[in-house]
């Protein structure tokens, strides 16, 4: 869920498929809007890395086309 | 302080996790690493996931039978609702019957079986019932209704404890004495030790939570391959973190390693949530609980510290409740000891459906009978 805008007292509005609600973020600390959060039972648990999830991705891609050109013999 | 741009992209980043191409990919790398540790090892590997999410995800996403022929996937003790043990859910039955109680409960502890009851039944029969998303939304209905005690079942691992904590630490702000919690919490990594102390478990490598995983870190688990020797990979929910997670214990399996590895580094740190940890740090302590099939486990359960006696439903009302009648023929213990598959149960899928549930692992979301029974386990796979 990503975070549209911070209100008062540790909580935070997010939208998540065009859904937006409140959370609380008291367990995460101070958040910013464009933020991604992972959110359980109403309170945000952990900031979501989307650097670090882009740049996995980019190795597996890279990982995976070398092993199938290994595999494929080219 | 609106946001309008980056949704959109922010988004496609992680639906890339779901990737039909990626998919199909990583899934034939996985098949192919499994066949190199199968030759290793002599069998087919026997991996275990430790989290109800990953349970469901495994069966929804396909991957439990596109992966059957080369891994033996086993469900462990994920399911929080599931291992609740028997007489923890007449204790909250009992709770529930009590005069000026109201009960309030995630959803989906409603229809779990007790010996002869459940919330549900309660709740028709005239007992004061109320699901809550979250647990600050039951300290709202205390502080509205303070002619009403108002009892939160604490029922999770790592990743719901703090969330209650943090509730409770808010009730108690708010200096309200009509809210309690009835704490069944527990933690993963202890019953991980018991059922590893069994020497007939057999299993090669866990999927580890990625949610508790959040809370507690990656080092909480360390334990696993530095003292017992055994592989592991955390990781997320989608097809994708699920894959590279089987790849990486299936790797270890390969090359003889023992580590665990961290896939789900979006989300999960070394050392977890420091905030979180605080808070199950100030309202809770280690205590030895009783988990469905496993039995008493030293140090695997949370309960409310002395400072918050004022707030403990065990203490406030105290009720006692005969021993448990357990119905014949239920094997949720053996399956959430991994003995067991699904489709192993006599009563799976006969007298045992999401809709008339004889053990909570047909009831939870989570479960695995009910993600078995929702999206198919092979018949074939039952040896």
């Amino acid at each position: 869920m990503q975070v549209v805008e911070v209100k008062e007292e540790e909580t935070a509005l997010v939208e998540s498929f065009g859904v937006q609600r409140l959370v609380r973020t008291r367990l995460v600390g101070p958040v910013q809007p464009g933020e991604f959060l992972m959110v359980h039972a109403g309170y945000a648990i952990e900031k979501i890395d989307q650097e670090e999830a882009a740049e996995r991705l980019k190795l597996w891609e890279e990982l995976l086309a070398d092993e199938e050109a290994w595999a494929g013999g080219t | 302080m609106a946001v309008q741009q980056g949704i959109t992209s922010g988004r496609r980043e992680l639906e890339r996790f779901r990737d039909p191409e990626l998919v199909r990919r990583l899934l034939a790398r996985a098949q192919r690493l499994a066949q190199r540790a199968a030759d290793r090892l002599g069998h087919r590997p026997v991996i275990m996931e430790v989290c109800g999410t990953h349970t469901v995800a495994l069966s929804r996403s396909g991957l439990r039978n596109a992966l059957a022929d080369a891994v033996e996937l086993k469900s462990g003790p994920g399911c929080p609702v599931c291992v609740t043990d028997y007489r923890d859910i007449d204790l909250m039955l009992a709770l529930a019957r009590l005069p000026g109680v109201t009960i309030a409960t995630f959803g989906d502890m409603l229809r779990v079986p007790g010996s002869n009851s459940s919330l549900e039944r309660e709740r028709a029969q005239g007992a004061a019932v109320e699901v809550f998303y979250s647990p600050d939304d039951a300290v709202a209905l205390a502080a509205a209704r303070p002619d009403r005690q108002v009892i939160f079942l604490g029922v999770g691992f790592e990743t719901t404890a703090p969330v209650v904590g943090a509730s409770l630490e808010q009730a108690a702000a708010q200096g309200l004495t009509n809210f309690s919690v009835f704490s069944a919490h527990k933690t993963v990594p202890p019953v991980m030790r018991a059922l590893l102390a069994d020497p007939e478990l057999g299993l090669d490598g866990f999927l580890l939570p990625g949610h508790v995983s959040t809370i507690i870190g990656r080092r909480a688990f360390s334990f696993l391959g530095e003292e017992y020797g055994v592989p592991a990979a955390i990781t997320g929910f989608e097809p994708v973190d699920i894959l590279l997670g089987l790849s990486a214990v299936l790797a270890q399996l390969v090359a003889g390693e023992a580590r665990v590895v961290n896939c789900y580094g979006r989300v999960v740190r070394e050392e977890g949530n420091p905030r979180a940890q605080a808070v199950i740090d100030r309202c809770f302590a280690p205590a030895e609980a009783s988990w469905r099939g496993i039995g008493t486990v030293p140090e695997s359960g949370l309960a409310l510290r002395p400072a918050y006696a004022a707030f403990d439903a065990a203490k406030r009302f105290p009720v006692s409740v005969p021993p448990p009648v357990i119905p014949r023929g239920c094997r949720c213990g053996e399956l959430l000891r991994g003995k067991i598959k699904p489709t192993q149960c006599g009563l799976f899928g006969r007298a045992c459906t999401p809709e008339r549930p004889v053990g909570p692992c047909m009831v939870s979301s989570e479960g695995a009978c009910a993600a078995y029974y929702l999206y198919g386990g092979r018949e074939t796979e039952t040896d």
